[in-house]
């Protein structure tokens, strides 16, 4: 174990070690979005946020209007 | 500001909003009056009047300056302000004295800046002239602008934070680490305009690079992609083509962007494996880089007819396609056989300006032609202009990038160019020659786009004044009644 730390601190493999951080927070990213129907489901209703503000806008225009 | 419509003032905060889009329009006025003049001197040289102070060295970073963060700073603080609130369903954070040291702060820390360089004061660094003292006004502003921002995301009603607002968030932080580490220096006196790089040889060419590409990438990029993802689905009136892609998007531009800068230093004195690094992660950025303009095209999907009867809509798939054009060239141009013909001659100018005219600002104007009417709860003054200007824009983009082309590639070709002895076949000033048809036609592009943004301000100006009559005469019958 400490073979491999001190591999990683090496500056010398810090190229290496920097593409296999990065290819896995990439591939982690990716699977968290495409892996799961629920989720991309949900992600996919975000969608709809800007649209949705003239909506929120007219109502609280109304909740003060009749309040 | 006096003419806030009710729901503005009660709801968000579009004040501050309309505060810094009109600064926005009046620097793009300013640097785009600059940028025609020093094509002009460029293609007519006695334009120079031999004034040190307007002559093309010192006008350049006035030009580059007011249009990146006079033009489009201005914008992206609007846009962002009014994105925010809006999708995060809250009032921006801060008080009037918050939003108008940042407005005061940004705009003059620009004014000094740009004063600075006609008088010859600069630290000589692309993109990032202005020396010790302005650098210190933009980080005081810059830490304030990150604050408002999450704070009013911390404040937020709904639930997600939507994908423009990482965008921004992006830009904001990406942005104050670039601009600390490139502005590194020892003044001379705290008395005096001059200080020195803390870096040196080509260390210090591969900050200044690491800086002025990633100001391309979160500056000019990600952050108009903020502004992009908010306004086509507004438009468009449905929703972005695919959430799950514009995440993608956004976090294969984090992690890519970062290590292209040296794609600027091919063939110079910096490590080779840096320079091939940075021309393998270009090539790779035009995955996310068509992955988002695929994303903000097919919003559309299913409202064509959009693209011919909406200027706004014109504007914003125009500049999505000219997004493309400029990410397929950019990869195209950091490989280094391509480099070799392309760097150091025109081509690069009308590379940067098919993104920055085309992309960046043909967003930016699509934006404020939906965002400045609703800000003044009115429509806009007249659509007939808005289109004129877009065909305006449109044409002047094309003669700027296909004279920068044929001006590039030409002075590319002749200074590869050998005859039988080895020996160069052409001069420089040669190419200075072949140049002059197309600096003449890159002027006459930039003053069609000029026009353009003429155009623009009178409907903008128009737009405001009709608000203000609409609101008098409500008043007046309110009274009435």
């Amino acid at each position: 174990m400490t073979d491999i730390w001190l591999w990683m601190s090496d500056l010398a493999n810090s190229k290496i070690t920097a593409l296999l951080i990065f290819f896995t927070l990439f591939s982690g990213m990716l699977l968290y979005v495409y892996g799961d129907k629920k989720r991309s489901k949900r992600l996919e209703s975000y969608k709809d946020i800007p649209l949705d503000d003239d909506i929120h806008e007219n109502m609280t225009k109304g909740d003060r209007k009749n309040g | 500001m006096v003419h806030s419509s009710a729901s503005s003032t009660e709801l968000y905060n579009y004040d501050i909003v309309k505060k810094f889009a009109i600064a926005s329009l009046v620097w793009g006025v300013l640097g785009m009056f600059t940028g025609v003049w020093i094509a002009s001197e460029l293609a007519w040289p006695f334009l120079n009047f031999d004034i040190a102070q307007i002559s093309f060295g010192r006008l350049r970073p006035v030009h580059t300056s007011g249009v990146i963060f006079g033009f489009g700073g201005n914008a992206l603080f609007a846009t962002s302000f009014y994105i925010v609130q809006r999708t995060c369903q809250a009032r921006l954070a801060g008080t009037y004295t918050t939003h108008n040291f940042l407005f005061i702060g940004w705009n003059l820390a620009l004014v000094i800046a740009a004063v600075g360089y006609t008088m010859g004061i600069t630290q000589a660094r692309e993109y990032a002239e202005p020396e010790w003292y302005v650098d210190i006004m933009i980080t005081a502003v810059w830490v304030v602008y990150f604050w408002v921002f999450v704070t009013t995301i911390t404040r937020r009603n709904q639930p997600h934070i939507y994908v423009a607002n990482w965008f921004f968030m992006a830009f904001i932080l990406a942005t104050a680490i670039l601009h600390i580490f490139n502005n590194l220096a020892m003044p001379v006196s705290f008395t005096g305009a001059k200080s020195y790089s803390l870096f040196s040889g080509a260390q210090d060419a591969m900050t200044q690079w690491w800086y002025g590409h990633n100001a391309v990438g979160f500056f000019l990029t990600a952050a108009f992609l903020g502004m992009m993802y908010y306004f086509v689905p507004k438009q468009a009136g449905r929703p972005v083509y695919s959430y799950r892609l514009s995440i993608v998007h956004f976090w294969a531009l984090g992690f890519m962007y970062m290590w292209v800068g040296t794609h600027h230093l091919h063939w110079t004195a910096i490590p080779d494996w840096t320079s091939s690094l940075a021309a393998v992660f270009s090539i790779l950025l035009l995955m996310p880089s068509w992955g988002g303009m695929i994303n903000g095209i097919m919003t559309l999907s299913g409202a064509w007819d959009k693209l011919r009867t909406d200027p706004i809509m014109m504007f914003m798939i125009t500049s999505l396609s000219f997004y493309g054009m400029s990410t397929f060239e950019g990869p195209m141009m950091a490989l280094k056989e391509v480099n070799a013909l392309s760097h150091y001659t025109d081509w690069t100018v009308g590379h940067v300006h098919s993104g920055a005219l085309g992309w960046v600002a043909m967003i930016t104007i699509g934006s404020f032609y939906h965002m400045i009417p609703r800000l003044w709860n009115t429509t806009l003054y007249n659509m007939q202009l808005v289109k004129a200007h877009f065909f305006l824009a449109t044409l002047g983009i094309i003669l700027y990038i296909t004279a920068m082309w044929a001006s590039g590639i030409g002075q590319g070709i002749m200074l590869r160019e050998f005859d039988e002895f080895g020996n160069l076949a052409n001069t420089f000033i040669s190419t200075v020659v072949m140049s002059h048809g197309p600096f003449v036609v890159r002027a006459v592009g930039g003053m069609f786009f000029l026009t353009g943004m003429l155009l623009m301000v009178y409907n903008i100006f128009m737009t405001i004044c009709q608000a203000k009559r609409e609101e008098r005469a409500s008043i007046e019958q309110s009274v009435t009644a």
